[in-house]
């Protein structure tokens, strides 16, 4: 069965720079473009990183500061300093 | 009664951002960077050679002798634009302030020992003269470069030189309670201290450097590069040996500063080696040309503070760091 973990983000200047470094550290996600949204899926696990997001963004990045930009999740969270990581496992 | 739905109509909008992002970077919602940044200054169509420089038109790319196929691959890895330059510089201000008031109102500087606090004037203030030096050269750059993304980089640089040396002056304020006196001393010494003569030669000599990407090299990376770990850091611990550690409070804007612009000058210098062997050598012979003479200038003033260690450890990381960028300094080993 086919398990899809995602992410909805507003469609602002803020997102569009994790939408990037999502997709550079999930290729196998799929992005969908909403009215005012934009939202990612991917099967069973999508990982935003610190690091990959410190250089799409050209400064320092707190991953917390994601949290402003998020409209929903689905998958359990697996986070710390570095990494945001949504995931089904069982 | 009749049930109300709630329909949602996507409007696709008909262009995404501006037709000259949308040919550098395809339609795509663009950063605000990419629109303040790229394909903002003219190319073309100049009707007039400028009074001030006929030899050339405007946005001339042969101010310099690199050759960059498109100027518009140096570009700013912060992506500062008017908005977020500001933004950022504001918070660090803010900061900063708060420091001074603090070191006004507690009179941190003022109950130093006589001595020290001459040592402040006579090694610290007169670096607000480098600091000008500094920003008539960032703004001559970006006014003679091409490429709105590098004219930003050495615009910002300019203004952030002219806070630095604000910041200075009102050290001497600090310690001469506002009379100016603390200023006109520190100035004497810019002037007439043997100690300073060799580095304000070079400060004046770069002023007159006609090639802008030899400038910024000079300034930036192989000038800057150097005097800020010798002056603010191995300086800072210098001065915190003679007691003065809360003057520390007062040039952390200049060490925090240092470690973020290294990131943008590190960035254009590795982008314009690498574009082709003739850029590479061009820098290698400025290189080799320059670091000598900012350590001939560095030089009476390390062995009068902070000693020989010190100014020989500063080299030994510069070493490395034009080591990082592909360059090789000239008398150092690595």
């Amino acid at each position: 069965m086919s398990q899809l973990v995602f992410i909805a983000l507003q469609d602002n200047d803020n997102a569009r720079y994790l939408v990037d470094a999502i997709l550079q550290d999930n290729p196998h996600a799929e992005i969908q473009y909403q009215p005012a949204m934009i939202r990612i899926q991917a099967e069973s696990r999508l990982v935003i990183r610190r690091d990959t997001m410190e250089e799409k963004i050209g400064r320092e990045w707190d991953v917390q500061e994601m949290l402003l930009d998020v409209i929903s999740i689905g998958g359990s969270v697996d986070e710390d300093d570095d990494h945001f990581i949504l995931e089904w496992k069982n | 009664m009749s049930s109300v739905e709630i329909k949602t109509k996507t409007i696709e909008p008909i262009r995404k951002t501006f037709s000259n992002i949308q040919r550098r970077f395809g339609d795509k919602p663009a950063s605000r960077y990419q629109e303040a940044s790229y394909d903002i200054a003219a190319v073309t169509n100049f009707h007039y050679r400028p009074l001030w420089d006929p030899q050339h038109t405007l946005n001339d790319p042969t101010r310099t002798v690199i050759r960059m196929a498109d100027w518009h691959a140096v570009s700013d890895p912060r992506q500062f634009y008017y908005g977020t330059y500001v933004q950022n510089r504001a918070k660090m201000q803010e900061a900063t302030e708060h420091s001074y008031s603090f070191c006004d109102k507690r009179g941190l500087l003022t109950r130093l020992p006589a001595n020290v606090q001459e040592n402040l004037l006579r090694y610290l203030v007169p670096l607000r003269h480098v600091e000008m030096g500094a920003n008539m050269n960032n703004s001559g750059i970006a006014g003679d470069c091409v490429a709105g993304t590098v004219a930003q980089l050495h615009i910002y640089q300019a203004m952030d030189r002219l806070g630095i040396s604000q910041y200075l002056s009102r050290i001497a304020l600090m310690l001469d309670e506002n009379t100016g006196v603390g200023l006109t001393r520190s100035k004497g010494y810019w002037l007439d201290d043997p100690l300073w003569q060799p580095l304000r030669r070079l400060v004046e000599d770069s002023w007159v450097v006609r090639d802008w990407f030899e400038l910024t090299l000079v300034q930036n990376l192989i000038l800057d590069g150097q005097l800020y770990p010798l002056m603010y850091q191995q300086g800072d611990q210098w001065l915190a040996d003679q007691g003065a550690n809360d003057a520390s409070m007062l040039t952390e804007f200049m060490r925090d500063w240092f470690v973020e612009s290294n990131r943008w000058i590190d960035a254009m210098v590795k982008t314009v080696m690498t574009e082709s062997d003739a850029n590479a050598a061009q820098l290698q012979a400025w290189v080799d040309h320059w670091v000598p003479r900012v350590r001939e200038a560095l030089a009476p003033l390390a062995a009068a503070s902070v000693g020989g260690a010190a100014m020989n450890e500063v080299h030994r990381q510069f070493g490395t760091r034009l080591q990082k960028l592909g360059l090789t300094s000239p008398g150092v080993e690595v």
